[in-house]
Parts: structure tokens; C-alpha cells; sequence
């Protein structure tokens, strides 16, 4: 890869107010330009905030919109990873992620892991993507993984078996967990775990964005942050605040903790695919383990 | 599996209720906050009764909107326990919050002296519990605020309130919180000590206690609740460790009796799109 420098725009989107969020992005992303950064990651759903419902339907829009064409614009200076509703061909709407350079999409990831349960109800409004592909940039391979794509480890690791140096993550993440003596959140606390784990067994750069704000009394933490190859946290947001966060990300470090720690040289992925392929088989044909 | 000795549950369920107070009040704060200014409001209204909850609602009022705009109101009916506007008075001094005295006992009073049947101790509570949801809800007009809710998650999960009286309100910074880590907090704040120390009472007839009342104390019944909603523990295996039957079973009992409590008037169905049930728009709709 080449060296990175990348900006967190750890913003707090309005509900269903698409103009509004789109004014922030271009300011973000303006002032990212302005700190030398060669792209400005945005968390989940920025255009249109999180708690949609029956919003999504008003919010969601074909990817080749004319809506988006001030962020492919601003994209002439700096690449922009921001989270939008995709309203497909056939009518379907996707959470996705999109990285806008020089002009025009150069990728979109559709959130593939939709989450319903608990305080979370994806699926009733929302359809799941089917693909995890890595993508060439300007700067490098890189891979978007929304939220909870990044709670199964098996996103993670295909983004990483694809070749990405640098895994964006963009999350609508609720704080909750103030019990049991913790120190801090227990969902920022799984991130957090969650993000140092991939960086270091995937020998990759974690780029984790969330957001801040309320919807409907839920809260959510931002905590945005970068974390090395080698597990360390090269940089992060502050919780609950609003935040534009510089990081650099050299490639010498990647090279040397791949030099140390050549995992992903090692990984057997005809070995993983072969298992995979009969596990999935079996669960297919009804069989019980 | 090794099953759960009597011991590990209830220490669980102690250790659970364990508040890290410093992270809920920077949570709670910046709800307050957020949930009055996004309605285009800067003040709140908080019915004070004396009690700790109300005490506790109006300290985070304070913190997130500036002691000045927030309204402690002291709804005194004339068989209330005198100590208890005594302790409003010291937290509103002790918060430097505006405050206002209206006196409901003439609503109050008026309103039974109309009736022919003899009412019971718990419709005059009832009465008097919407009599205050009345002044409350004039007032956050006359002092152009929205009205900050004081229902802990213990009486939410209990049904133990009145509906439109002390369970109304447009924000509520306290319904997360059970009894006893509403208590935690209110310790973090450094409420009263008058205020942390006396026992929990609606005050709605003379030496009235919430723990005679419901036949249980907070204590335990937090516990319970605790295992039984946030752990998603089985009344069984509740039971199995170490807390008593009837206990647990009436505790189950009410949260299943009071659930209409909890949620909006419930609509019949007739169209493509009913409000709550099919349309279904978020509360912070463009906000």
C-alpha cells in the first residue's frame, strides 16, 4: 500500500435529513483536504441516520443518483467512504458503503450481515448484500464492512483473504452496558476488542468509524479509531463527541509486522474453502452437528 | 453445563446492578440535552416531590440545561408529609434550580367532593397523581419547557404508577435505571443526604411506604427483575437460585399484568397502515 493519511469524520447525522447530512459531509471532507488526508471515512448510514423504519423507503436512492453528485464531486480531491440506502434496480433497499474517488464510485459494498434483534429490527425494512470484495484505490487495497458484518469474523476475513491492507469499517453503533462495574461501555469495549483482533490477526489496518448523537433516546458512542497491524491504536475519537481525527498510515509498518508475523502468507485458504464448502453442504442437507 | 449455585446468581445479579455512575450521568446529561433542544426547547419542568427520583431527575436537568432552566415544582396536597416539600426545598436549594409551590388540595378535593361514592385510598392517590400531571403539564407551557419524567425501571416494570399522572411525561432520563441504581447515581451527585436516606414512599396517603405497599423491597425485587429481563433467566432457575418462589412469581406476575402500562392505547386494526403497528416512523423523525 501507500502511505495513508486518513481523517475519521466521527459526525452526528439528523434522522431522515438528507440535505442536512450531505452539508456535513462536504464540510468534513473539506476539512480533510485542508489536513493533507487522502481519504475521509464517514460511519453507517450517514447520509441518513440510523433508526429509519419507515423512512427508508423516502431516504433510499439508486447509487448513480444526481443527489450524490456533490460528494462525487468533492471526491476530485479526496476519497470519501461514506454509508448511504441503496435503492437497487428491483426495489430493494441496502444499506451500503460507498468510496467515492476522482470523481465517481469506485466501489460499493452492500451491507451483508442485516441485524435483527434486540434493539435492532434491519431486516423487517432492509434486504442483505451477497458480496465481500476488496477493492484497488489510488493508495492501496482497501475493503468496507458495515457494522455488523464486522461482528462475524468470516467478513473480516474474506475482506483480508482479498488482499486489503486498510479495512474500513463504518458502524451506527448504541452505547449500552453502564452496569457490572465496567469502565467504559461494554459495546466499546467489544469494538474495541473486536478491532484490535482483526488488525492483528489479519495483518491489516482497522479504520473503525462511528457515530455520536441520540435517535429516539438511543445513544451512540463514536470512540471512531485507527489501530495498527501490530495492535496498537494509532488514533481515536473521543466518546459521544463530534470529531474530524487525523491518523497516518504508513506502509512500513504493515511491512514489518507482516515481516514478523506472516500470517496471512500462511493462511490455507484451500484448506478453509474446502471445509467450508462441506460444512455448508451438510448444514444443507439437513445434517445435525 | 455446571449448573448456578445460589451464591453466583444473586452476586451476579448484585454485581450487575453495579452502576459505573460517571458513564451513566455523561449518557443521561447528554440525552437531556439532546432530547429538549432537538423539540427546540432549552428548559424542562420536573414535578419535585422530596423523593429521590424526582430529585435525581431534576439534578441531571440541571447539569444538562444550567440550574436556571430548570423548574422544580412543589405540588404539596394537605395531607402530605410536611418533610417531604422540606426536602424539595433543600435540593432546590442545594441545585440553585428555579422553583414553584402550588398548593393541589383544593383541585383535589374538589373534584372528589363532586363524586356520590365512597372512593377507595388508591382512586384519591389516582386523582391526586393526575391533578399533578395537570399543574405539571400547565406549567411547562407557562415556563415554555417540556416535562422530564421520574418513573424509575422498577416501577415501569411494576406498574407501580399512576398512567397520565407521575408516569407522563415527554422525557424520561430515569427509566433505565432501577430503584437501586437510581439510588447509586443519586449517591455519585451528592443529593441530600436527608433525600438519599429516607425510605421510598409515593406519599399519596399518610405513612404510606412503597415496600409495605408492594409486600417486597427494592432490594430484592431489582434483583429479580434484573435476572428476569436483562439476564433472560427463567422464573425456575430464579427461584433455583436462592430467591423465593412467591416472590418471583408474583414479581412475573406483574410486569405480565401491567404491560398495557407500558405502551401506547392499543388501536384496532382496520387499514393497510395502522400507527405503531404498520406505520412506523421514529420519534427523532428529521431531527
Amino acid at each position: 500500500m501507500r502511505d495513508l493519511r486518513v481523517a475519521l469524520a466521527q459526525i452526528r447525522p439528523r434522522l431522515g435529513d438528507v440535505a442536512h447530512n450531505l452539508a456535513i459531509h462536504l464540510d468534513y471532507a473539506d476539512r480533510a483536504v485542508k489536513a493533507g488526508c487522502d481519504v475521509v471515512v464517514f460511519p453507517e448510514q450517514s447520509l441518513t441516520g440510523y433508526f429509519l423504519s419507515d423512512l427508508v423507503a423516502e431516504v433510499a436512492v439508486p447509487r448513480d443518483d444526481d443527489s450524490l453528485q456533490p460528494i462525487l464531486d468533492a471526491s476530485r480531491d479526496i476519497d470519501i467512504v461514506f454509508g448511504f440506502i441503496e435503492r437497487t434496480a428491483d426495489h430493494r433497499f441496502v444499506p451500503a458503503a460507498a468510496c467515492a474517488s476522482g470523481g465517481r464510485l469506485l466501489h460499493v459494498h452492500q451491507k451483508v450481515y442485516l441485524v435483527t434483534y434486540g434493539l435492532f429490527d434491519e431486516a423487517r425494512d432492509l434486504a442483505a448484500g451477497r458480496h465481500v470484495r476488496a477493492f484497488d484505490s489510488a493508495h492501496g487495497r482497501q475493503a468496507m464492512l458495515i457494522c455488523e458484518d464486522l461482528w462475524h469474523p468470516t467478513s473480516a476475513a474474506l475482506a483480508a483473504a482479498d488482499g486489503a491492507d486498510v479495512i474500513f469499517g463504518l458502524s451506527s453503533s448504541p452505547g449500552r452496558g453502564v452496569g457490572g462495574g465496567a469502565s467504559e461501555l461494554g459495546s466499546a469495549e467489544t469494538w474495541h476488542a473486536l478491532n484490535r483482533l482483526y488488525a492483528q490477526m489479519l495483518v491489516c489496518y482497522m479504520v473503525h468509524v462511528n457515530r455520536v448523537g441520540f435517535e429516539d433516546g438511543v445513544n451512540f458512542w463514536g470512540g471512531s479509531e485507527v489501530v495498527a497491524p501490530d495492535g496498537t491504536c494509532l488514533a481515536r475519537a473521543p466518546n459521544f463527541e463530534e470529531a474530524l481525527v487525523v491518523a497516518d498510515l504508513p506502509d512500513s509498518r504493515l511491512r514489518r509486522q507482516r515481516t514478523r508475523l506472516p500470517l496471512r502468507r500462511d493462511e490455507n485458504l484451500e484448506l478453509v474453502s474446502r471445509e467450508f464448502a462441506r460444512i455448508a453442504g451438510e448444514r444443507r442437507d439437513g445434517i445435525d452437528n | 453445563m455446571a449448573s448456578t449455585t445460589e451464591t453466583s446468581l444473586q452476586n451476579r445479579a448484585r454485581h450487575g446492578l453495579q452502576l459505573d455512575t460517571a458513564l451513566a450521568e455523561q449518557v443521561l446529561v447528554r440525552f437531556i440535552a439532546d432530547a429538549i433542544s432537538k423539540f427546540g426547547f432549552t428548559r424542562a419542568v420536573v414535578a419535585t416531590s422530596g423523593g429521590i427520583d424526582s430529585a435525581l431527575t431534576c439534578a441531571l436537568a440541571a447539569r444538562a440545561l444550567g440550574p436556571t432552566n430548570v423548574l422544580a415544582l412543589m405540588l404539596p396536597y394537605r395531607t402530605g408529609n410536611p418533610a417531604s416539600r422540606g426536602d424539595a426545598e433543600t435540593l432546590v436549594q442545594a441545585l440553585g434550580v428555579e422553583s414553584h409551590v402550588i398548593d393541589v388540595s383544593q383541585a383535589v378535593d374538589g373534584y372528589l367532593e363532586e363524586l356520590d361514592d365512597d372512593t377507595t385510598p388508591v382512586r384519591r392517590g389516582n386523582v391526586m397523581a393526575r391533578t399533578r400531571m395537570i399543574a405539571t403539564y400547565d406549567q411547562s407551557e407557562a415556563f415554555d419547557a417540556l416535562v422530564a419524567g421520574t418513573s424509575n425501571k422498577t416501577e415501569l416494570l411494576l406498574g407501580y404508577g399512576t398512567l397520565h399522572g407521575d408516569m407522563a411525561s415527554a422525557v424520561n432520563p430515569i427509566g433505565d435505571l432501577y430503584k437501586t441504581q437510581v439510588r447509586q447515581l443519586a449517591v455519585a451527585l451528592d443529593l441530600p443526604s436527608a433525600i438519599l436516606d429516607k425510605p421510598p414512599s409515593a406519599d399519596l396517603w399518610e405513612g404510606q411506604s412503597d415496600e409495605d405497599e408492594l409486600g417486597f423491597t427494592y432490594g430484592v425485587a431489582d434483583e429479580v427483575l434484573y435476572l428476569l429481563v436483562d439476564e433472560w433467566h427463567t422464573p425456575d432457575e430464579i427461584v433455583a437460585g436462592g430467591y423465593d418462589a412467591d416472590l418471583v412469581t408474583e414479581i412475573r406476575r406483574r410486569v405480565q399484568q401491567t404491560q398495557f402500562k407500558r405502551r401506547p392505547p392499543v388501536i384496532a386494526k382496520l387499514s393497510d397502515r395502522t400507527i405503531d403497528r404498520d406505520f412506523r416512523y421514529p420519534r427523532d423523525w428529521g431531527r
